[in-house]
């Protein structure tokens, strides 16, 4: 054990460090018992929404696909259950917004015959990298880390670029999400295969597993596994917020600094993150489509924290029956982690391929502190692993001084929230940076198109 | 449905607790070892001008922001208080009550609100109070009450601090080694066995105060130890060019205002630079402004002098000393 503390690496600027509050890490991953209706949204990637290519009171099985990736950067969607396409209606997502779902009530469990259901390990890689690609984008891989940016973009290396490392991103750095880390520590044999598929896409021979200290029984298990695969290392980091940001990550693994407006490939890297390692070997070696993931459902009043294997689809309130309930103190329910997580509006919204966690937040912690004046302690300016000044970002938002933001760096803001986090006055800096980079966005398209 | 309803706000939903008026508690309690120390040296008349001085700020505060501003007062939020306290430390334990008041209306009227108040002033309030008395009553404001021996006494015997005798004894031709036999020991100063002002004459009780204040996160390294580095680099070289007419650098460090300007007054979050680096560029200013007037300066301490000309740089550094960004910059588009 004693070699896990020997160099614990990090990123070197910035970041926060909260109570880990990890109260799930000890429940093992189970599956959730099956809905009796699922609302699969057309757009959980980044990217162009897909489109559905079934119909009202059309049968589906498990695994067939119900819509079509409409665009390189988007992915397909597949049903997560057997059943009669009940509705294609509009309904409001985990992030606020009203998207387009198709519901599926449930009628047994009746999957296509093609995907391999068997719990055996397959190691052997019978495939060439291009085909490896080809079934990512067939299988609706997307990141499972939060972004879900569809695998096969990532996978796809622009011409004039090499990729010299992959690096597996087991970090796991939001407080009270578990989902990885029992993944890490119940499916590791699968994630190190997943891990040489994704090598042999990308051409690499050197690929570093990330995984924070304070998980030290996945790095134990994953170092073990590690020594039966060629290339892969674990690389235990010291626990720091946001370690689990791609750019971060790179930095504390690699040592590089992904460029300002650049691509993690412009440095030689190429991230994925452990659960999505974990759904390309079931996609390449199974021939299972993206249709479940593990996700936490945790909080402090929560009775029973717990990780569930859930299909794609299942609504939220089914995960907190199956964890005990909803605390009598409910606040606040956010989907992912409580720095990057978003609030969502009712129990009914449904798992999509990005939810890592359900947080449960109690009243009395559920709303923000009253803002006060900026007493200029600076603490936001020492947070901030990107190397910005949020308080200086805040004002110009105010002040709508979106020239001056964007050569100050506004588009490099990663959204971690460490500013806010620290900030003693509960000053809104990130609500400020968030309009500013839209705004500047919109001033770069126009700019691009005089 | 669940028909409970649910807080949406954007992320991040969980926030480290320590607010503003926690930092600044957290500052005044940083002070309690000096105040200590002073009552010992000064017994009541130290007691006497803190009360008095954190009772006219925050009665200043109240009045003006309620009555000339307008605003709902946020007394509570201790940046008063702290000024109370910082003015008090800043001038003799034996300063008339009426002074006092001057000295707090100024801080406060002049130095603070006058600017809008929390986060706006540019000039530190406490020394802008207290370089208004200096100038305003420079009899008052020099005679300090002798350490130790106005116990209960208000009106004392009083005698002139280690760097008044060391700058009145230059003057007067003679050498540090013939002053030094008249001055305290450094163990003295280190501990505060000293005339001077109320809350500045003992190091150790202002270094556990630093050390307090860096244990909680409420203020960094780069502020006091780049003044403490600055100021031992430049006496220690013109010590050694001629150790006759320059005191050693550790009499530097311990004596007068120093150590309190540079734990407690530099590094006012107001009025100092939101960058590691504007920080040691700040800091760096305020170290050798302070040695260039203990050493050729009329006043015979500099620090307050020094603080408040680098704060007018403050905007400045701001504007043009930037954090090192992450990632090199690349255009595409």
């Amino acid at each position: 054990m004693f070699r896990l503390f020997d160099s614990l690496k990090t990123f070197p600027k910035g970041g926060v460090h909260p109570p880990e509050n990890k109260f799930s890490a000890g429940a093992a991953i189970e599956e959730l018992p099956l809905p009796k209706m699922v609302h699969i949204p057309i757009s959980q990637h980044i990217g162009a929404p897909s489109e559905p290519v079934v119909e009202r009171g059309e049968a589906v099985k498990v695994g067939q696909i119900i819509a079509k990736s409409a665009g390189f950067v988007s992915a397909n969607i597949h049903s997560s259950v057997s059943g009669k396409v009940a509705k294609i209606q509009n309904m409001i997502d985990s992030s606020g917004f009203v998207r387009t779902v198709i519901s599926v009530r449930v009628k047994g469990d009746d999957w296509e015959e093609s995907i391999d259901r068997s719990p055996d390990l397959v190691k052997e890689i019978s495939i060439e990298a291009k085909d490896i690609i080809q079934k990512t984008l067939d299988n609706g891989i997307v990141g499972l880390g939060g972004a879900a940016f569809p695998s096969h973009v990532k996978l796809s290396v622009p011409r004039g670029k090499k990729a010299e490392y992959l690096i597996l991103n087991g970090v796991e750095c939001e407080p009270y999400l578990t989902a990885d880390h029992r993944l890490m520590l119940e499916k590791a044999d699968e994630i190190m295969v997943g891990a040489q598929i994704l090598m042999k896409a990308l051409d690499v021979t050197k690929c570093i597993v990330g995984i924070e200290n304070n998980k030290l029984d996945a790095i134990e298990v994953m170092s073990q596994k590690a020594k039966d695969y060629e290339g892969i290392s674990v690389q235990a980091l010291k626990v720091q917020y946001p370690q689990g940001g791609e750019k971060q990550l790179i930095k504390a693994v690699i040592n590089r600094e992904v460029p300002s407006g650049g691509l993690p490939i412009d440095v030689g890297a190429v991230v994925h993150n452990v659960g999505t390692t974990y759904a390309v070997y079931q996609a390449v070696q199974k021939n299972k489509p993206l249709l479940e993931r593990v996700v936490t459902l945790t909080g402090k009043s929560v009775s029973k924290p717990s990780n569930f294997m859930v299909r794609i689809g299942t609504p939220i309130s089914e995960l907190i029956e199956a964890a005990g309930g909803l605390p009598e103190d409910t606040g606040k329910i956010i989907s992912g982690g409580p720095m990057m997580g978003k609030a969502l509006t009712s129990t009914d919204i449904p798992v999509a391929k990005a939810t890592s966690g359900v947080l449960i937040i109690p009243e009395n912690e559920s709303r923000r502190g009253v803002v006060e004046a900026c007493i200029r302690c600076s603490k936001c300016v020492g947070v901030c692993p990107m190397g910005l000044e949020p308080y200086l970002l805040m004002t110009q938002g105010e002040k709508a001084m979106f020239e001056e933001s964007e050569n100050d760096r506004v588009m490099d803001c990663i959204e971690c929230g460490s500013c806010v986090y620290e900030c003693p006055s509960n000053r809104p800096l990130l609500d400020w940076i968030r309009l500013s980079k839209v705004k500047v966005n919109t001033i770069r398209k126009e700019r691009a198109k005089n | 449905m669940s028909t409970k309803l649910l807080t949406v706000s954007s992320s991040p939903h969980i926030h480290q607790n320590q607010g503003v008026s926690s930092i600044m508690w957290g500052v005044v309690i940083a002070m309690i070892p000096a105040f200590a120390v002073s009552v010992y040296n000064f017994g009541v008349g130290a007691v006497y001008v803190t009360a008095l001085s954190v009772a006219f700020c925050i009665m200043f505060e109240y009045l003006i922001v309620k009555y000339l501003l307008k605003k709902t007062p946020t007394i509570m939020d201790g940046s008063a208080a702290i000024t109370g306290v910082l003015l008090a430390f800043n001038v003799p334990s034996n300063l008339p009550w009426w002074i006092i008041l001057i000295g707090a209306l100024v801080a406060i009227g002049i130095g603070k609100l006058s600017f809008g108040g929390l986060g706006n002033n540019p000039f530190n309030p406490a020394l802008v109070g207290r370089v208004f008395l200096l100038i305003s009553f420079p009899v008052q404001m020099t005679s300090w009450p002798k350490a130790g021996e106005s116990l209960l006494a208000i009106d004392g015997e009083t005698g002139a601090t280690p760097l008044g005798l060391l700058k009145d004894g230059l003057k007067n031709g003679d050498s540090v080694s013939q002053l030094m036999g008249e001055i305290p020991s450094h163990l003295d100063f280190f501990f505060g066995l000293q005339g001077g002002s109320t809350g500045e004459i003992s190091a150790l009780a202002l270094l556990l105060g630093l050390g307090y204040m860096l244990y909680k996160k409420i203020i960094t390294w780069h502020i006091p130890f780049t003044i403490f580095g600055t100021v031992l680099a430049i006496s220690t070289v013109f010590w050694m060019v001629n150790p006759e007419q320059f005191a050693d650098p550790i009499f530097h460090l311990l004596t007068g205002g120093l150590m309190l300007g540079a734990i407690f007054m530099a590094t006012d979050y107001v009025t100092s630079p939101m960058t590691a680096k504007g920080m040691i560029i700040y800091a760096i200013g305020i170290g050798f402004i302070t040695m260039m007037i203990r050493f050729f300066g009329s006043y015979p301490e500099g620090i307050s002098f020094a603080i408040l000309i680098m704060n007018a740089f403050v905007p400045l550094l701001n504007k043009y000393v930037k954090p090192a960004r992450f990632g090199k910059e690349v255009k595409n588009g």
